[in-house]
């Protein structure tokens, strides 16, 4: 018992499982296996922003212009698909995850060779993407009516049984896991939060890192742009406005160190379920929306005092004898 | 040194006895006695680890005993916050001083006690005007509106005094005050020592150097494990006494540097200038060679050996390795040419937390454990086991975080992770700084295996015995030149202090 509750995943997924079975005292129906799959499915774009945002804030930094670039992404790619119709949705999904990508690699060379601290730097540059809409669109939306049908169909087509949107989430978290554990910018994404000074002398470029971080996160929230306005058939200026917030709180709710170099993908995962079936459940069993950002709060608070617990420096041992002993 | 006479005639300002605190599973320290008298410095030593900080602590009012009695001035007392010591006039000034960056010198000096004015707000003239006073005081001609992050080590410690002052501390503590200061700064230092003896201050003084302890203690108190193993008077002991008193044996071979035969020059360094930091380095290191850089805090040692493997960089000169030019821009080009370096900061320098054991050691030599941009976790794990079993590394499992596991230990896994890059150069910037003699003697007799083994050593060190025994070879830098260079066996503690501090040679 006292190994599994060490385990940070562990924690999280009996306290997810504990959250499921009060909703299924309440509303049963909850729990069938098509209604979880909703939930699942529901909660796959928040899974890969989290992701994205778990590399960034290993490196001890964070990036608040995460909706807003998955809002300039997916109102290109809406902009796009309304202009040229026939242009293949493979292609319109590239040139999202391209712009994301760019946007989040400005993200990063200011980090990098500006040296601005990267909450003013994200700060900046979501409320310049906002603008961009703006400027983009005229502060028009683009409607379902003027998308092609194949652009509003990718997410929702169903392939064994279940939708695209979740076989593509469930894809990004496979390549995150081999990114993060065997490729070396993965490795050095934990070293340059756990130890900025000390990756330096190792021969880890901790700026660039940063930026590579940056280009990540970016390129998934380009692509959740996409996801986004077709999922929801509409783009407009202010799609996923504060859904940053949303997207930090998966993380941290995941184990994910805000003071950088620790978390894991499997935790920001579950921090992103654990928030999306607060947000699904919780209407079902008529608890106002009001009290659900209480609770979503709450739990985030509750998740950071657990976390800060497990962080906790161990005494320094002093006496020889206990050394030995402490092996 | 007047007052040594008089000292054990006079009633102590402070007295602890028979102090004992335990942490979980570890006792820190077990019946201690300690009697500090006005107008008398008292040196505190022993090893890393012998309980000195924990005391501290406990005259500082930060931990409390779970036995034993405080006096102050032959009073019982018990010191429940940081502010009750304070308010009974014990003070401490630390290593790395506590006080605020971005505050003003004033303000740091009455931070918790500023004069105020009728209405209850900050009197800033008065508060300027009384800093103004307290630094003359203490000798100090700063201006008390500035910033303290514009000012040098040195003068935040008179700062840090100064407080002291303010709260008319008749107490003061002083751990390890020379540490990070350079040699004229610790003379100055001395003189305000002896200013606050005079004023009837009671002084503890911890320190690692024992030329500094004999020359400003009256008293000294020894701990070791967490005991009180010996006090008396400093003009009535020597040195090796205090040594021997402090590990409890005697010390036979400090600095066991094995005869290697030198081989081959590896590492040709010519014309290495900065703008700003150094000039004209140029000098061989051979295989097998322990090459010592002798200087003052502050001569140019650190920033010369960043520059080397590419952190800042010269703005002209030229490095052959081996024979063959080799340009180095940064540090990871810096391992692939086979020259680590280990810097000085041990917290910076010191392993990444929340990294496994196998993943530290690793850390700078993953382009040899990936293949094709994946790294191979097998490859990994052989390469980590192979040099932490060399090093002897005590652990249940190199797949645990490093974080577990105790600081010897963690010592050995950033030591594997530099080995690991299988160097041919490797640079030990202060390797021993602020460790006990036993840990030194440690990594001595490793620096000496791996010159045995065939590397070539540069040792950074402002220690002149370690320098002594230990380097083959020894080059001085002052003010970011080269000041003299000494072969082994014409080495002498003055030529280097001379050559270091600029003094010509006596005719």
């Amino acid at each position: 018992m006292k190994v599994l509750l060490k385990n940070r995943e562990m924690l999280l997924v009996v306290a997810i499982a504990l959250l499921v079975a009060l909703i299924a005292l309440r509303f049963p129906p909850f729990v069938t296996p098509r209604n979880l799959a909703n939930v699942y499915n529901d909660t796959s774009i928040l899974i890969i922003l989290a992701l994205g945002q778990m590399a960034v804030i290993l490196t001890r930094c964070i990036d608040l212009s995460m909706a807003a670039n998955l809002a300039l992404s997916g109102m290109v790619a809406a902009m796009l698909n309304a202009a040229m119709p026939g242009l293949p949705i493979p292609l319109i999904i590239l040139v999202a995850m391209a712009l994301g990508a760019v946007l989040g690699a400005i993200n990063g060379l200011l980090v990098w060779k500006l040296d601005i601290p990267p909450i003013v730097v994200t700060l900046g540059t979501l409320t310049i993407y906002r603008g961009l809409i703006f400027l983009l669109s005229g502060g028009a939306w683009i409607n379902a009516h003027q998308m092609s049908d194949a652009f509003k169909a990718l997410p929702r087509t169903a392939f064994l049984g279940f939708p695209l949107l979740s076989w593509l989430s469930l894809v990004i978290i496979a390549l995150m896991v081999v990114v993060m554990r065997l490729t070396p910018p993965g490795r050095a994404f934990f070293a340059v939060g756990g130890n900025p000074h000390a990756a330096v002398y190792t021969g880890i470029d901790v700026g660039r890192t940063r930026f590579l971080a940056y280009c990540l996160s970016g390129t998934l929230a380009g692509l959740s742009g996409y996801l986004w306005v077709s999922r929801y058939a509409v783009a407009y200026v202010d799609i996923a406005a504060g859904f940053e917030l949303d997207i930090i709180a998966a993380c941290v709710i995941g184990g994910v160190s805000i003071a950088g170099g620790i978390g894991s993908v499997g935790g920001a995962v579950l921090g992103a379920l654990f928030l999306g079936v607060i947000k699904n459940a919780l209407p079902v069993v008529n608890i106002s929306p009001f009290a659900q950002m209480a609770i979503s709060g709450t739990v985030i608070i509750i998740a950071v005092a657990v976390n800060a617990r497990a962080e906790k420096r161990k005494g320094r041992v002093i006496l020889r004898k206990a050394e030995a002993a402490h092996g | 040194m007047l007052q040594d006479t008089t000292t054990s005639r006079m009633k102590p300002a402070i007295a602890l006895e028979g102090i004992s605190k335990t942490f979980p599973g570890v006792r820190a320290l077990s019946e201690v006695s300690l009697a500090l008298y006005p107008g008398s410095v008292t040196a505190l030593v022993g090893e890393n680890g012998a309980g000195k900080s924990t005391l501290v602590k406990i005259l500082t009012g930060i931990y409390q005993p779970d036995e034993g009695s405080i006096r102050v001035d032959g009073a019982e007392t018990h010191f429940p916050t940081a502010n009750a010591a304070a308010k009974a006039g014990v003070t401490a000034i630390h290593q790395e001083t506590v006080l605020f960056d971005e505050l003003s010198v004033a303000e740091n000096i009455f931070l918790g006690h500023a004069p105020r004015t009728r209405l209850g707000l900050i009197d800033w003239r008065r508060m300027n005007a009384d800093a103004r006073a307290l630094l003359a005081r203490v000798g100090a001609d700063l201006d008390p509106s500035i910033r303290l992050r514009d000012l040098g080590i040195a003068s935040k410690h008179l700062v840090a005094i100064a407080r002291a002052l303010s709260i008319d501390a008749r107490v003061v503590i002083m751990d390890e005050p020379t540490a990070a200061l350079s040699h004229k700064e610790i003379h100055e230092l001395y003189e305000l020592v002896d200013r606050l003896k005079a004023d009837g201050k009671a002084i503890l003084f911890i320190s690692h150097k024992f030329d500094e302890i004999f020359r400003i203690a009256d008293r000294y108190t020894v701990f070791r494990d967490g005991r009180m193993v010996g006090e008396g008077l400093i003009s009535e002991t020597t040195q090796d006494d205090l040594v021997r008193l402090m590990v409890g044996r005697d010390v036979g071979q400090v600095f066991p540097k094995q005869d290697v035969a030198i081989g081959e020059p590896v590492l040709t360094v010519s014309g290495y200038r900065h703008p700003t930091e150094f000039e004209d380095i140029h000098f061989e290191l051979r295989r097998g060679e322990i090459l010592g850089f002798y200087g003052l805090v502050g001569a140019g040692r650190s920033e010369f050996m960043q520059s080397l493997i590419g952190i800042t960089k010269p703005s002209a000169g030229a490095i052959k390795l081996h024979g063959e030019i080799k340009v180095i821009r940064s540090p990871a080009e810096a391992i692939a040419a086979g020259i680590v370096y280990v810097p000085e900061e041990r917290g910076r320098q010191g392993a990444i937390i929340g990294l496994p054991i196998f993943q530290n050691v690793t850390l700078p030599s993953l382009s040899r454990t990936s293949r094709a941009g994946f790294l191979r976790m097998a490859e990994e794990f052989a390469l980590a086991r192979d040099y932490t079993s060399r090093l002897d590394l005590r652990a249940a499992s190199l797949d645990q975080d490093v974080g577990t596991l105790s600081g010897g230990n963690q010592q050995k896994v950033v030591i594997a992770k530099w080995l690991a890059t299988r160097p041919k150069v490797i640079i030990l910037d202060e390797p021993t700084k602020g460790i006990d003699i036993g840990s030194k003697a440690a990594v001595h007799a490793f620096m000496s295996e791996l010159a045995a083994s065939g590397l070539s050593v540069i040792m950074v060190s402002s220690e002149i015995p370690e320098i002594m025994g230990m380097a083959d070879r020894v080059i001085v830098m002052r003010e970011g030149r080269i000041a003299g260079r000494f072969e082994r066996a014409e080495l002498t503690a003055e030529k280097l202090v001379r050559a270091a501090a600029g003094i010509e040679e006596a005719a």
